[in-house]
């Protein structure tokens, strides 16, 4: 199982151009909505056409500009799973699963009862999609898109559709079916928090290109790019500037750090804005004496808006803190905030 | 009363709805598939011109292509014996052509609104496009074409500056009711012109009401229905 695409295609004052490979992981395309992650999906169904590149699925060539191959979709025998799932509203359940399978009616027969009852489905075969919850949806399109047997299956943004209270839910049902599923799965998302769940591996795409690919984890650890981390939520970014002993000088919050390792030749720095430890003194390393300029009081927390006491720009940054934290503190207006060296991002 | 002109008329209509119906539907189609947006927005224009045109231009062409002295009236003449101008023929031809910018129109809106995504899917689904058009596009499509065919029938059922110019007005042979009304109002027969005018208004309502409930039908998977089992 391997899918190696590398395409470039231009639009409207938008260039895309993606390149990546993988072998029977689970990977994910994350990236910003408008970074073209989307298209790059459609591009590999083949219901979108690349200007240049090449796209192969198991050794097939599914497109090749050079070459001058370019497979219909329906010979690339890809399942997609659509962001608004797509399903046909004029049939029912069972149509509809059916609709893939090239096959006589009793030879349909079996397979169509099969996902039926391992998508969970008993009792809806005659209904109409809009008969249907969204989880339910998902599951019929889900079994629609798997029911032929399609080599890859491609997941565009598979939760959007989805009210916040079935998002859990539904989500535990795709981990589980993902764990069974031993064939290769693109999973396009602009969540974090998806991303972080469904995939081993990570391309991140940001306007158009594809900047950074390796395993999600590590990606999340040490993000490397500034694009990279403003995508996975890095509250706090700053221009750096290296100074003696293995210090860097912030200058947006004008304040200096040690971070853990080497300096090398960094550019930015960053913090999450959850990985501040709040101090009771500031005669340790890595201490922000702060000025709280806001409180912003969330769902499960607060958002504490700050800056550095010695700063002169005054550029605002962000901690967030777990409510009973914050409402068991005493003293609201000293704060000291530690950076743990391991959590300082050097970013390029 | 001469209950002629109301079968001349219902005969004309049927005839011009069948081929309204079938061209409007080809037509909308092809345009819709048109990769250059600008042969698109020409050939629709010319599609669309014996909507705006009066009638009378749209007759006067009409006799231009048909009449016995311009080349195709006289080639079907000479070699078929068929003459088109003033017979029953030429009611259908007008009511056809004027008829006909109503159901392209209304079809290839119709077309173009049904979600591209469900294309897409097909296709992924390794559906042929055949199979598409006519399991997914056509019944996504219904109620827009249905509506298009009711106001082709009805406009087609008024035709009058059209049929005038190529069909003329001859009794029991190309009288339609629209010109049976004109007749019976120039020769100062209010009453008879009544009795046309009632008929036209019965046979125009009660096509569309059939017509508003078999969409009406069709369209019952649209309906938002409520699920019993609303489990996510």
């Amino acid at each position: 199982m391997s899918l190696k695409v590398e395409i470039k295609k231009s639009f409207k004052g938008f260039h895309l151009d993606v390149s990546f490979e993988t072998n029977n992981e689970h990977l994910g395309l994350l990236g910003a909505s408008g970074s073209g992650k989307s298209m790059t999906l459609k591009c590999i169904a083949g219901v979108e056409t690349p200007d240049e590149g090449s796209i192969v699925l198991n050794g097939r060539v599914l497109f090749d500009s050079g070459k001058k191959i370019n497979l219909k979709p329906q010979d690339r025998n890809i399942g997609f799973l659509f962001q608004n799932y797509a399903l046909f509203p004029n049939m029912t359940v069972e149509e509809n699963i059916a609709a893939g399978l090239r096959l006589s009616r009793n030879e349909k027969k079996p397979i169509i009862e099969d996902m039926i009852k391992s998508f969970h489905l008993k009792g809806l075969e005659c209904k109409y999609p809009n008969q249907l919850s969204g989880g339910q949806q998902q599951r019929v399109a889900l079994a629609r898109s798997i029911a032929y047997n399609p080599d890859v299956l491609l997941l565009d943004e598979p939760f959007s559709a989805l009210d916040s209270h079935l998002k859990t839910q539904v989500q535990a049902e795709m981990v589980e079916f993902l764990r069974l599923y031993d064939k290769e799965v693109l999973m396009v998302t602009h969540s974090i928090d998806e991303a972080y769940k469904f995939c081993k591996n990570l391309v991140v795409i940001d306007e158009g290109k594809s900047v950074l690919f390796g395993n999600t984890r590590e990606i999340f650890k040490e993000p490397k790019l500034i694009s990279v981390a403003k995508l996975i939520g890095c509250g706090n970014i700053s221009k750096c500037s290296l100074k003696s002993g293995n210090r860097i000088y912030a200058s947006d919050w004008d304040i200096e750090l040690t971070p853990d390792g080497k300096v090398s030749d960094a550019k930015y720095v960053g913090i999450r804005s959850n990985s501040f430890i709040i101090n009771n003194s500031k005669d340790e390393a890595n201490i922000i004496e702060c000025e709280i300029a806001e409180i912003i009081e969330k769902v499960y927390g607060y958002t504490i808006i700050f800056y550095s006491k010695n700063s002169s720009s005054g550029t605002h940054m962000y901690f967030d803190v777990e409510k009973d934290v914050w409402e068991n503190r005493e003293d609201k207006t000293n704060l000291f905030l530690k950076v743990r060296e391991d959590s300082i991002l050097l970013l390029n | 009363m001469d209950l002629s002109p109301i079968l001349i008329s219902m005969k004309t209509a049927s005839a011009a709805i069948l081929t309204t119906f079938c061209i409007g539907l080809l037509a909308a189609n092809w345009v819709v598939k048109m990769k250059s947006e600008k042969a698109k927005m020409i050939i629709d224009g010319i599609l669309t011109l014996p909507l705006v045109l009066p009638p009378t231009v749209m007759g006067f062409f009409l006799l231009l292509i048909f009449g016995v002295k311009r080349p195709l009236g006289k080639f079907l003449l000479d070699f078929f014996s068929v003459k088109i101008v003033f017979s029953w023929t030429a009611t259908v031809i007008a009511a056809v052509v004027i008829s006909f910018p109503l159901m392209y129109r209304s079809a290839r809106g119709a077309f173009e609104q049904v979600d591209q995504n469900f294309i897409m899917a097909g296709r992924t689904l390794g559906m042929s496009e055949r199979r598409i058009f006519w399991t997914v596009t056509m019944p996504l499509a219904l109620p827009g074409i249905a509506s298009g065919g009711v106001l082709s029938f009805a406009r087609g059922l008024g035709e009058f500056g059209a049929t005038a110019m190529i069909a003329g007005n001859i009794q029991n042979v190309t009288r339609t009711l629209p010109l049976a009304i004109y007749a019976e109002v120039a020769a100062g027969n209010m009453d008879r012109a009544m009795k046309y005018v009632i008929i036209v208004l019965a046979i125009s309502f009660v096509v569309i009401v059939l017509m508003n409930y078999f969409t009406f039908k069709g369209q019952k998977y649209l309906s938002k229905g409520k699920s019993d089992e609303f489990k996510g």
